[in-house]
Order: structure tokens, then sequence, then C-alpha cells
């Protein structure tokens, strides 16, 4: 436990020095209430970065998405994930009996908050791609739980896709006013992008 | 004057520091009793502007003393850090592109610690040329393996610029902390002393003057301040500050009178680019940008240093023909 939480100070600090994880409250104060935030994705390190960016009594409860495949393959791997990030394990394939998200609303039910980005994959440069529908049926699942828009900006700078090594450059988090939860007569399609335009909104903010 | 004689180095360089603080702190306490009165909204943006200059110059006075207690080591060191997140925020506002990448990284983790390592460890003739021969040589090199002719020299030149300023030209201040100057020896810290003052009291007055004079700008897009009338004053007066101060340094009055003036005007030519750069970037203070990456506005403070620091040091290596 000792050794996963001096790793943790020096990953934030590494982030910190790298790219100034500058977290600007922008819409809502950070608050150690139960929150779902959702941002664009265009680099591996958005999700340090947006830990980084958070109040450090905030970080311990708030939990990433790691692809079980791939974040379990190796020892250290699985150790950084569990004992540095706790995060939240979903499989990739999908198989018949499991609903996908049942980890997600495991983990929503047991009071934690969570990050995830919504286009599913990483996007190239500019405006994020559509959404995927999960965030919409854990907002239909848990209308208790604030939905904060974030907008993850100049990250891919520091890190181009295919590259390992960072480059020192300021980036910030953009964090946004909570989105309303889905309405009555409003449909999955409309919402996601109610959704992308609220994360999207916050680009012109940031820049 | 004779009593000052008779200490030691180190309790000078104390009584320099404790004045130093002495002042600060006097300042300090009269601009929280002044904000205690109520005045008028031009009073309060005056009032504004100069608390943060003199948390500046609180912050670069803690610096110095840091710089100082801690040894060659701990300046080179601390000096290093400060170099690092100049040229970060430099290269920021660059928008440099993907392919940069392998030249930015030969910056910031070769170039930048190598440098630095080279004024902690004395080698002061490879310290001069490593950046503007070497480097010039290696980032093109590097660039060109990541095989992108897009605006091949446009991207080649931001980051060579930004080395020159923010590593080369910075890494001057600890070099001068460890100089050794015959019969001068550990009085490093007077040097860095002189030259951060004069440059600070050409930038002051030539600002003073700029109000005062209100001479037609050299260069209105790029600064509505900028004359030479007003640099000469900034000039003239740090000339004559230097000569005042000429017994903290190893130079005789008329030496430190030039020194000081080059130094200052190096300063105001220093200020007058980063206004143009910005200029160019779409900022007004780098600081400006503080609300949204973090960035501290370190580069817009510390670039009069960065010009004047590499004059100030090869014009007293080469005058005074010191070898080491």
């Amino acid at each position: 436990m000792l050794l996963a939480e001096i790793a943790g100070y020096a990953l934030a600090f590494t982030a910190r020095l790298i790219t100034g994880a500058q977290g600007h409250w922008y819409g809502c104060p950070p608050k150690a209430e139960q929150r779902i935030y959702f941002a664009n994705h265009q680099s591996h390190l958005d999700w340090v970065l947006i830990w980084a960016a958070l109040p450090r009594d905030l970080r311990a409860h708030t939990r990433p998405i790691a692809a079980q495949d791939y974040w379990q393959s190796s020892g250290l791997k699985h150790w950084i994930t569990r004992e540095i990030f706790n995060a939240v394990y979903v499989a990739r394939q999908r198989t018949d009996d499991q609903d996908p998200l049942e980890p997600l609303a495991a983990a929503l039910h047991a009071g934690d908050s969570l990050v995830i980005f919504p286009e599913g994959t990483r996007g190239n440069k500019g405006d994020p791609m559509p959404f995927k529908s999960g965030l919409y049926h854990l907002a239909q699942q848990f209308p208790g739980v604030s939905l904060v828009p974030a907008w993850i900006d100049n990250v891919q700078r520091v890190m181009p896709k295919g590259e390992v090594v960072p480059v020192p450059v300021l980036c910030s988090v953009t964090f946004g006013a909570p989105l309303a939860p889905p309405g009555p007569d409003e449909d999955k399609r409309e919402f996601l992008e109610r959704a992308r335009d609220a994360v999207v909104a916050l680009k012109a903010v940031a820049v | 004057m004779s009593s000052l004689r008779d200490l030691t180095v180190g309790q000078q360089i104390s009584l320099l520091f404790v004045l130093l603080f002495g002042v600060l702190f006097a300042a300090t306490a009269v601009s929280a009793f002044v904000a205690l009165r109520p005045g008028a909204d031009e009073h309060v943006e005056r009032r504004d502007r100069f608390q943060r200059d003199l948390r500046a110059v609180w912050i670069s006075a803690a610096l110095f003393w840091l710089a100082w207690i801690s040894g060659p080591l701990g300046a080179t060191l601390l000096f290093g850090v400060f170099s690092f997140l100049a040229l970060r925020e430099y290269i920021t506002l660059m928008h440099t592109g993907r392919s940069d990448h392998s030249s930015l990284l030969l910056a910031f983790f070769v170039v930048l610690p190598l440098q630095f390592a080279l004024v902690g460890t004395r080698h002061f003739d490879f310290f001069s040329v490593l950046i503007p021969v070497y480097v010039f040589i290696a980032i093109p090199v590097v660039s060109a393996l990541a095989g992108d002719p897009q605006r091949f020299l446009e991207r080649n030149a931001k980051i060579q610029w930004g080395i020159m300023v923010c590593v080369y030209g910075l890494s001057h201040t600890p070099a001068l902390l460890l100089l050794g100057f015959p019969g001068y020896e550990g009085r490093g810290a007077f040097l860095v002393f002189f030259l951060v003052a004069v440059v600070a009291v050409g930038q002051f007055v030539q600002e003073a003057a700029s109000r005062r004079l209100r001479r037609r700008p050299l260069a209105r897009h790029i600064s509505r301040s900028f004359a030479w009338q007003t640099w000469w004053a900034g000039v003239v007066s740090s000339g004559l500050v230097g000569a005042l101060l000429y017994w903290i340094t190893p130079f005789r009055p008329g030496q430190a009178l030039v020194m000081a003036a080059l130094a200052s005007g190096c300063g105001m030519f220093g200020e007058f680019v980063m206004k143009a750069l910005k200029r160019d970037a779409g900022v007004r203070y780098w600081g400006n940008r503080a609300s949204v990456t973090g960035a501290v506005g370190l580069l817009d403070r510390v670039a009069p240093l960065c010009f004047a620091a590499p004059v100030f040091f090869h014009s007293v290596r080469w005058y005074f023909k010191l070898s080491v």
C-alpha cells in the first residue's frame, strides 16, 4: 500500500512537471460528490492528466476504466492499474450472458466516481468522434450521479500516437457545468449529441 | 567602507542578502499599508501591477538566495529547472508539430541537462560552443531524420531559437556565479546581483521615461513604449548605477559603467524582441495563458536576463582575458 502511494505521488509529480496538468474548474468546483467525468480522448496520457489535475483527496475515489485483456496481461500493468489507479476492469470482447457495463455499475453502486472517454478510442485531432452509448445507459441507471464534461487540451502534442517518451508541453483540463440527465422525451442519440456538444463547448473556453 | 572591506567574503554576501530582503520587506510593508486606504480605480490598477511586480521580485530574490546557499551544484540545478520551465512555456506557445517530437526530446532531455552539467563542472570553453556549434548542427539532422519536409526551416528555427534563449541565455547566470575572477574568488553572487540590478534599473528607467517623454514609438506594431531616447535613458542611468556599485564587482568604476550599460542595453533589446515574439504568437503576456495552461509568465520575467547574461558573461571573459 505504501509503495503504491509513493509511486502515485511520483507519477502525479512527473505528470505535473511534464504537462503542468492544470485543472480549470470552469463549470463546477472540485467536490467530494459522486460524479461521472466524461472527456475527449486523444492520447494514452488523458487519464493520467485528469487524475493529476484532481485534488489529492478526490483521486482515491475517482476511478478509470481499463481494458481487462491489456491491463491484466502483465504483473506490472496489473499492479499499476489496481494499486495506484484503482481501475475498473472491463472485458473488450462482449459475451452474450454479460452486460459490459456491469463492472461500472458496480463501482457506481459502491459510491465511487468514474472517468470515461465515451468516444471509445483515441481520436486523431480536432473535434471528438460521436459518443458511444455507455454514458447514456449509466446516466439513466444512476440519475443521482452528476455528469461532468471535461476538455483535455494540448495533450496530443505531449505524446503523439506512436511515441513513447513525452515532450514537456503545458496542458490543461477544463471541467464544465454538470450535464442534465436524459429527459423523458429525449432519445439516446439526442442525449449523446448533447453530451458531446458540452465537451466541445469547453474547447472554446480552454483556448 | 573600509569596515566593509574587513569583513570576510561570507559576511559580505550575508550583508548583501540582508540589505536585499530588508528593502523588499520595506516595500511590501509600504504597499500593504497603501492597500488599506481606499483609492480611485486607476490607482487600484497601478497598485495591482506594482504588487504583481513586487511578488516577482520577491520570488527572484528568494531564488537568488537559494542559488547562493546551495552552492555550485544547487545553483546549476536550480537554474536548470528554471530553464526547463521557460523552454516548456516557449514550446507550448510555438505550436510545434508531430514530426518535431524527436528534436524536442533532444532539446529537453539531452541539450538542456548537458549544458547545465557543463556549467556545473566549469567547462566554460565547451559550454560556450555546445549550443551555437554542435546543437545547431544536430537539431536539423534529427529533424530531417523524422522525414517531414513541410515548413522544415521554420520548425527548426523555432526550436533552435528557443534553445538559444531559454537554455543558452539562462545558463550564463549560474556561469557568472562560478566564474573564477583572480582576486575575486567566491564572490560570484555579487556579479549576478550586479547584472540583475543594472538590467532592472535599465528597464525601470526606460518604462518611466516612455511614460514621461511620450516619444514616437520606433516600431508601433511591436511595442508602444520602445524608442531610442528611452533606450538611451535606460542605458545611461543603469551605467551610472553600475558605476556606483563598482565596489561590489571586480571592475574599476569606468569598467563597471561600461559593463552595466552593455548589459542593460541588451536586456532592453531582449524585452523588445520578446514583445515581437509575443505579438506573433498572439498573446500580450505569456502569463495571459495562466488561466489555461498553467504558464506563469516566467519567460516574460527572464527574457531580459536571457539576452543580457550571455553578452555580459562573454564580454567580461574576453576583456579580462579569463581562461577558466
